[in-house]
């Protein structure tokens, strides 16, 4: 592509049939406990 | 639905329901910009500035992306596969705290309520709850929060024992998290907590007379001199291991990336500072008034940011503009919500649970406790019920999988309706994760 690029590899739709396992840290656990991030957390899987 | 803004002389699409961001050249901009691409007739305008043959090549391309589901992505409601279970609990390890912060939502530390301190006991059968209540989820997050939980520091360890010897035989991993004001801290605290807690808060809010106007000793003097140092030994026995210094902003200082620089280079590499979520009538409250200026304020720390993370030895996080492209959470985890009530409880030193921390003291509330479990259900159901596409103003935004439809608390505090997210807080965060991605492309070129 000459005009576009495309920072990420992975769709947000790519491979939903296996995700969804929940091991995910709770959002406001982390640093916050007054926001909710969920953009910066890890999958777990 | 497509988002299209730049950041200086940078230019960005998000394709919210795949999830991918583009970084655009500017001809596409142009014609993604009031979607003009899609008539001729508009687009056609820019043949003089570009050329007729750049508009086509990069018509070209949006067209790729279109039909291989990478812009314009139709969302799917992806109705949640997560079946939620209580997984993560905010112990308040006391309602007492010795300090006395002017912002703070706990009242003090008190909850509008007694002092008084978790027991063993309670912590125990809070424990027994999270393991058998859990399902099959392995991992489980405990934070000690209070109130100051240092202040009940032998009931700390022996739950940390406690929850150890819970592992094995019912298969969970106890993740464990304290978040402490820093005033107790000594060389046992220290070294207890850096081999025992995955992860620290430290609360400081940054430069001296910033912290000092609010962060307060009982005599009400200021605290910063009293912590600073104590948290400095901490973090060089700290290793590897997560913490994060996280501190608060409020209207007294909406320059607060001086703040973050000041905490940078008082040798943290880890921060995170929050805007304070007041009432309106409070003198230190963030208003919409305050939003145009704090957004600029995120531009230049974006820009410390990321010439610091030029240089190894200046390099840090800073919490919110750190952003997981591709091996962020799924789909169901961002449209869910924060699990509080739902995967996610605040238990009380009285053994009360809350759906979180934010809620503790109002009675209502309580939504159940140590020896009954959750009795509250309709409190819950209606948690379960507030995702990113059960609330219009977050099924129309572009950002809601990176926030997942923000805080539950700050919802029903500022308009009482879990479904009505808090206003000025979705314009930061908006503002923080275009920044994120900004970022993302800067420090990739």
């Amino acid at each position: 592509m000459k005009y576009i690029k495309t920072l990420n590899k992975n769709k947000l739709t790519d491979n939903i049939s296996s995700k969804g396992c929940g091991e995910c840290q709770t959002s406001c656990q982390s640093a916050c406990k007054t926001s909710c991030t969920v953009g910066n957390q890890k999958c777990e899987k | 639905m497509v988002h299209v803004f730049n950041v200086k002389d940078l230019y960005f699409a998000v394709d919210t329901h795949s999830g991918l961001v583009h970084v655009l050249d500017k001809i596409v901009y142009g014609l993604l910009t009031d979607e003009i691409f899609k008539e001729e007739n508009k687009y056609r305008n820019l043949y003089d500035t570009y050329g007729e043959t750049s508009i086509k090549e990069a018509l070209t391309e949006i067209q790729y992306l279109i039909d291989n589901n990478m812009l314009y992505t139709q969302d799917m409601d992806h109705e949640s596969k997560i079946q939620p279970v209580i997984k993560a609990m905010c112990l308040n390890m006391t309602h007492d705290c010795n300090l006395r912060c002017r912002y703070c939502f706990a009242s003090q530390g008190t909850y509008k309520g007694e002092k008084a301190y978790l027991s063993f006991e309670t912590g125990k059968k809070a424990f027994n709850y999270l393991v058998k209540n859990s399902g099959k989820r392995r991992n489980l997050e405990v934070d000690f929060f209070g109130g100051e939980p240092l202040m009940n520091f032998e009931t700390i360890k022996k739950l940390v024992d406690y929850g150890r010897s819970l592992e094995k035989e019912y298969n969970k991993h106890f993740r464990f998290t304290i978040t402490t004001n820093g005033l107790l801290l000594d060389e046992e605290k220290t070294d207890y907590i850096n081999e025992n807690m995955d992860n620290v808060v430290l609360s400081l809010d940054g430069r001296k007379e910033i912290n000092d106007k609010m962060r307060k000793t009982v005599k009400g003097t200021g605290s910063y001199d009293l912590i600073i140092d104590k948290y400095k030994k901490f973090i060089s026995k700290r290793g590897k291991k997560d913490y994060f210094i996280r501190g608060t902003f409020t209207s007294n200082n909406p320059d607060f990336s001086e703040d973050v620089k000041h905490l940078r280079e008082a040798g943290f590499d880890k921060i995170s500072l929050e805007p304070v979520v007041a009432k309106p009538e409070e003198a230190y409250a963030l208003k919409e008034e305050h939003v145009d200026v704090l957004k600029k304020e995120y531009e230049k720390l974006a820009e410390y940011y990321i010439e610091s993370n030029k240089d190894k030895n200046k390099s840090f996080q800073f919490f919110h503009f750190n952003i997981e492209l591709d091996g962020g959470p799924c789909i169901y985890k961002r449209s869910v919500g924060c699990g509080a009530g739902t995967e996610y409880v605040a238990v009380t030193p009285s053994g009360d649970f809350y759906p979180c921390h934010q809620f503790v003291g109002e009675e209502e509330f309580i939504i159940g406790n140590v020896d009954e479990g959750i009795t509250n259900h309709l409190i819950v159901e209606k948690l379960k019920n507030v995702s990113v596409y059960d609330k219009p103003a977050c099924r129309a935004c572009w950002a809601k999988y990176f926030c997942s439809g923000g805080c539950h608390a700050n919802a029903y505090n500022f308009n009482k309706d879990f479904s009505i997210p808090y206003g000025v807080g979705c314009e930061l965060e908006k503002k923080r994760v275009e920044l994120s991605i900004y970022i993302k492309a800067m420090m990739s070129q």
